[in-house]
């Protein structure tokens, strides 16, 4: 086998032709020709994306069957698996960029998810729903009920999403652990960046989502 | 239980359809042995193309055979995989040059203990030496070296044809461009072992074995073969679909009879299942074959480290599991998978939903099809594969 006859780049249909606009936010942040693990891939838009545009060598980690086989029939690498019990066996170092997209208040134990993607990817770009909004704390101020917004639509008794934070909560977790955040971004609700310093107390109030890469700490 | 012997002379079966290569230079088995000469039985669909690129090799599981597309010489069923493979088929053989070959220890006319030991000019029997999954890759290796293929485009095989895939990736990862380990696992378990020695014991408890030497003596321990096939498939089958099936329906009758006769269609199905079962295969290549399955442990052939097997391997794998197997549940697929993880590799892996159990593989699911189809159109891409 050659090694050049593999090129890597899935060139199969991709399962959509575009992708949403926190997405490409995030497949800007990664460098060409790099090496790629998304957790939470979905239907594989993303990697097929970042495949088809920017070379990538994309794995993918997904839960549902239904996502599994729409990837794997597009010609992707994913398998099913969640973050909560597939991530120890990979090897440090083993990507440039370990990408979990809404994803994180899913997971069972985010903090040793948080230190497994630092520890799998050279970066992590996490991305997660603030609960800090406006528009969530004055739901549960006036409404006395338990917020649902477009990105947590759910009812709370059936809702997978069970470890919710502000991006306040999420900054402090990491001075406390040691993760380096290398950058930062805010996003409103159609995933549009703001222009507001992520680490202030405004960011934590107007933005719907937070967006950041991370690293281990030296 | 009556089981219909069917004994032929020896000598008298009619050739097998087919291809043959015979092996002169001495083959040094896992045991030790050296076996020399033999023969290995394969058959090839579709063709081989120009560069020699488009090979896909399909290792057959414990009772399988060669007939993958083509109708069963003895029986004149379906080839086993014939759902999935042939023209227009997900293993396409417009596109893809088969190769599948009789295992080592087999009665599909590689050599196995029924054949003659050309030293003694007697039959094998228990004189065959014990054969191992690597003893049987390494001998497909020499039908794929004689072919003169330098990379398979892809190694697939369910049940015991996966553990021979994940040898072939272990052994030699620079000539499989990808893997398709189906319902399998990197290592037999307790229970695995458990089940086959029942098998083996029933063969070896009928009178008719001889100890091995039936075929000189023109008897068959066909009872004994026929339980264990019996006992074996139900490990193939769920609950569920045992259920869904035959339920607690009686066979042919408004009652129970207070008797031993087949009461249950269950009963029924699994007698047929026996009995037809000893028409096409050799009791005393059960007890090899069963055994090589029992050797099975591709960790401890890399100190314990199942990762170590697939170290800077190249190969795309594609892991398939299905819910309902509990012969070779979805969690001996997984270990494989993370193991594939800790070594980097490039890993797929699905479980697909079913109540067929560990048979699924042999049947036609639409996902599992799907999720396949895909895998091969993708490897292929990589692969530079042009198809017309």
């Amino acid at each position: 086998m050659s090694p050049e006859g593999i090129d890597r780049v899935p060139r199969g249909p991709a399962p959509r032709g575009d992708i949403r606009s926190d997405l490409r936010l995030i497949a800007e942040m990664v460098t060409p020709g790099s090496r790629v693990l998304d957790i939470g891939c979905g239907d594989g838009a993303l990697l097929a994306y970042l495949g088809r545009d920017k070379q990538v060598d994309g794995r993918g980690m997904e839960l549902s069957q239904s996502g599994v086989n729409a990837c794997v029939s597009h010609g992707l690498s994913v398998i099913q698996g969640d973050a909560d019990h597939d991530l120890d066996e990979y090897p440090s170092d083993a990507f440039d960029y370990v990408i979990l997209s809404q994803t994180l208040q899913a997971t069972r134990n985010p903090r040793q998810v948080i230190d497994n993607l630092v520890r799998i990817g050279r970066h992590a770009i996490v991305s997660f729903p603030n609960m800090g909004h406006w528009r969530i704390r004055l739901r549960l101020l006036f409404h006395g009920r338990m917020p649902k917004t477009a990105l947590l639509s759910h009812d709370w008794y059936d809702t997978p999403n069970i470890h919710l934070c502000t991006i306040k909560d999420f900054v402090s977790l990491c001075s406390a652990t040691g993760i380096v955040i290398e950058r930062s971004l805010t996003l409103d609700r159609a995933g549009q960046p703001f222009a507001l310093d992520p680490m202030s107390g405004l960011a934590n109030l107007l933005a719907e989502q937070g967006l950041f890469v991370l690293r281990r700490g030296d | 239980m009556s089981v219909q012997q069917t004994t032929r002379p020896l000598g008298t079966e009619p050739p097998l359809p087919g291809r043959r290569l015979e092996i002169t230079e001495p083959f040094q088995l896992d045991s030790g042995v050296d076996l020399a000469p033999f023969t290995i039985a394969y058959q090839t669909y579709g063709r081989l193309n120009a560069d020699r690129s488009n090979a896909v090799l399909v290792c057959h599981a414990l009772t399988g055979d060669q007939y993958v597309v083509d109708p069963h010489p003895l029986t004149g069923q379906p080839g086993w995989w014939s759902k999935l493979a042939g023209p227009g088929k997900v293993l396409d053989t417009d596109r893809y040059f088969l190769i599948c070959a009789n295992v080592l220890g087999g009665c599909m006319g590689t050599s196995g203990p029924k054949d003659v030991n050309p030293a003694t000019g007697e039959t094998w029997g228990l004189s065959f030496p014990v054969i191992t999954i690597g003893d049987m890759v390494r001998a497909q290796k020499l039908l794929i070296d004689h072919l003169g293929i330098e990379t398979l485009f892809c190694v697939i095989g369910g049940s015991m044809g996966g553990m021979q895939v994940l040898q072939w990736a272990a052994s030699f990862p620079e000539r499989v461009f990808a893997a398709v380990p189906i319902a399998s696992t990197a290592r037999h378990s307790a229970q695995n072992i458990a089940f086959h020695e029942v098998g083996r014991q029933a063969i070896m408890a009928d009178p008719e074995w001889c100890a091995g030497a039936y075929l000189e003596s023109d008897r068959r321990p066909a009872r004994g073969l026929a339980v264990a096939r019996m006992a074996a498939h139900i490990t193939y089958l769920s609950e569920r679909a045992l259920h869904r099936k035959f339920g607690r329906n009686l066979q042919n009758r408004q009652a129970v009879t207070y008797g031993f006769d087949a009461d249950f269609q269950v009963e029924s199905y699994l007698r047929h299942q026996g009995i037809t079962f000893v028409d096409r295969f050799d009791a005393n290549s059960y007890l090899y074959i069963t055994r090589a399955c029992d050797y099975f442990d591709l960790a401890a052939e890399h100190g314990g480290i199942l990762a170590n097997a697939f170290r800077g391997s190249k190969t795309r794998f594609c892991i398939i599991s299905f819910t309902s197997d509990w012969l070779y549940p979805t969690s001996e697929n997984r270990a494989v998978v993370h193991a594939l993880n800790a070594a980097a590799a490039n890993v797929s892996f699905v479980e697909i939903e079913t109540d067929k159990g560990h048979d699924a593989f042999l049947l036609e699911e639409p996902e599992f099809f799907a999720t396949l189809r895909g895998f091969l159109a993708g490897c292929a891409e990589h692969r530079g594969l042009a198809f017309a």
